[in-house]
């Protein structure tokens, strides 16, 4: 791992946590692509040198449509917890509606990250002073740069690169293998170019020092 | 480091199974049936696997299919879970009976009814008294792995193999998975040669009828009664440890992974608490044993990872410096307490070993158990077992018991 990831772990390292794994919940709507997304940052970050990712969905029925959750954990040791993610360090939202639905607050660790799709500024979305907000309109970017599966944009591609971004865990050319490893070429460049657009258009509300 | 893929389990165990090169697999395809039996059925039809996929229509069926097959000297692969696996209980006798080197994924789920389609470990602690070696993987790593191993045990012990891991927990999750090369597994796992394969070039009659005495056969040689043969699959798991562990040390020299013969610890050696499980929930257990010990309390965790034949002489080993013991299980014996719980009380009679014992059941029907959690229910047993509490019956985690 590089020194400005072992930088960063150092910086956001908190006292209810003793070890440098990093819990993140993907909050979507089935269909959206939450547990691929929390499957390809597992893919990114182990490429990007931790030895320990896992992604899961939340086991459950799920529905087009309703809310779903998946996870991703990354972590420097191998890990050898499998239970579901109770807390969030980061929390990705692909859908902002989802915000008056689900407690999303209530599960970001004091201190985390939120990355919401939307188009409103990060400072207007009513998180806690203590988390950092990042906010990216990714289905804009999908629509502009036509990322459409049945109909609808794809979000969860671009959210990685937001997650890039916000973060600094993962880098966009560990994304862009992780991507190259799961889809053709064709399909894996147009997707990467939402991951770049989205993370050159991510606004962050508190710039990293 | 490279050389790993980010996989569930089920394709942890459908990977190994291609590795062993099974030559035929029968599965029933629907509920409960996992995603491994898919992912085979695909790796067939593709051609990157050369076997016979037996679609059937129950589970009983698959084990007979698998049964039939190992009978004439085929290398076999199924796979099931919960009430498919109840389903199955007369043919795993029968293997068993039978000695064929059959190894069957059980991937741990809720036994109905009520309906679950979630973990817990029911299904195949219910198996227990089959014959069957039961194996327990804590991760997707062990699960590929064991499945190799499993076949170099069973096909040494002629006794089938359940390589048993959660459901959901490990079969849905992903995480890093090291493939070994193909050479390398048919190396430490060359072709199954049987001693004796029904052949129709010479015909000879298997598990017919036999009488409570030995009796001599029209040759006149004194023959085996059922008692006889039933003993010697009691004296070949009898002995299965050895092989078991050899096994391992072996697959460890060959691959580089030592995953525990027949038991695992974690920072067990000046443990006072020493928390214990099978599966992926001891894994948990030692998340919490670490965390235990940033409080100043010295935990450890012995993973139970080879459940029959069961591992009495290690165990007494692992826990012998224990003041206290803390179980957690994903099934009961219904009427009394854990399987787990009673087998290592009876394991530790006259060893000396008489530290309280507080078991738990956690987790049933899916419920998910966390390492915090662990640490609370730790804590809480210390406690009672300090105030001079003995009779510690068993605890429902994290559930509504009034």
């Amino acid at each position: 791992m590089g020194r400005k990831l072992m930088a960063f772990f150092i910086s956001r390292q908190r006292k209810e946590r003793t070890d440098n794994m990093k819990e993140i919940i993907w909050f979507g709507r089935g269909g959206q692509g939450a547990v691929v997304a929390a499957q390809i940052l597992a893919e990114s970050a182990y490429l990007e040198g931790f030895r320990g990712v896992t992604s899961a969905p939340t086991f459950g029925p799920e529905r087009r449509g309703a809310p779903v959750t998946a996870s991703t954990r990354i972590s420097e040791e191998p890990i050898r917890m499998f239970s579901q993610v109770e807390m969030a360090d980061i929390a990705v939202v692909l859908d902002e509606t989802l915000l008056g639905v689900v407690d999303v607050k209530g599960r970001i660790r004091k201190g985390g990250t939120v990355i919401v799709n939307t188009c409103a500024k990060p400072e207007s979305l009513g998180f806690a002073a203590d988390v950092d907000v990042a906010a990216v309109d990714a289905t804009g970017i999908a629509l502009k740069l036509r990322l459409m599966k049945e109909g609808a944009p794809v979000i969860n591609t671009p959210m990685l690169g937001a997650f890039a971004k916000a973060t600094g865990i993962v880098s966009l050319g560990n994304v862009e293998k992780a991507l190259r490893s799961k889809l053709s070429a064709a399909v894996a460049s147009q997707n990467f170019e939402t991951v770049r657009a989205a993370y050159e258009g991510t606004t962050l509300s508190k710039v990293k020092g | 480091m490279t050389d790993a893929r980010i996989i569930t389990g089920n394709q942890a165990a459908a990977v190994a199974a291609r590795l062993c090169d099974v030559q035929v697999i029968a599965a029933y395809p629907i509920t409960p049936q996992s995603q491994l039996a898919e992912i085979l059925s695909q790796f067939v039809e593709s051609g990157q696997l050369r076997a016979e996929y037996v679609r059937v229509e129950g589970e009983h069926s698959a084990m007979t299919v698998c049964i039939g097959a190992s009978t004439v000297g085929a290398r076999v692969f199924t796979a099931t879970s919960a009430n498919g696996l109840l389903y199955m209980h007369e043919q795993l006798h029968w293997a068993a009976g039978s000695r064929l080197p059959i190894v069957m994924c059980c991937v741990n789920r809720g036994v109905g009814a009520p309906w679950s389609i979630f973990n817990d470990q029911q299904d195949s602690l219910a198996q227990r008294d089959t014959g069957w070696i039961q194996i327990y993987c804590r991760d997707n790593q062990e699960i590929l792995d064991t499945v190799i191993q499993a076949y170099r045990i069973a096909e040494t012990v002629y006794a089938p193999v359940m390589v048993c891991y959660d459901g959901f927990v490990l079969s849905h999750t992903m995480m890093p998975v090291v493939s070994p090369a193909p050479a390398a597994v048919r190396k430490f796992l060359p072709p199954y040669r049987p001693h004796t394969i029904l052949d129709a070039a010479n015909p000879l009659t298997l598990n017919s009828v036999l009488l409570p005495n030995r009796r001599p056969d029209a040759e006149g040689t004194l023959c085996d009664g059922y008692m006889e043969m039933r003993w010697k699959l009691q004296n070949a798991l009898d002995r299965a440890p050895e092989v078991i562990r050899e096994v391992n040390r072996s697959f460890a020299e060959a691959f580089g992974r030592d995953h525990g013969g027949m038991l695992w610890t974690h920072r067990t050696e000046d443990a006072e608490v020493i928390l214990s499980g099978m599966g992926s929930l001891a894994a948990e257990a030692t998340v919490a044993a670490d965390a235990l010990r940033e409080e100043g309390i010295r935990a450890g965790v012995v993973g139970i990872r080879v459940y029959r034949p069961f591992p009495a002489k290690e165990a007494v080993e692992a826990f012998r410096g224990a003041k206290a013991i803390v179980l957690f299980e994903k099934s009961i014996s219904y009427g009394y307490e854990g399987g787990l719980c009673s087998d290592l009380k009876a394991a530790f009679y006259g060893s000396g070993i008489l530290a309280p014992i507080h078991d738990h059941v956690a987790g049933l029907g899916g419920r998910d158990v966390k390492a915090r959690e662990l640490v609370e229910a730790v804590k809480s047993s210390l406690a009672r077992i300090q105030a001079g509490e003995r009779d510690l019956k068993t605890t429902w985690l994290n559930c509504a018991t009034e």
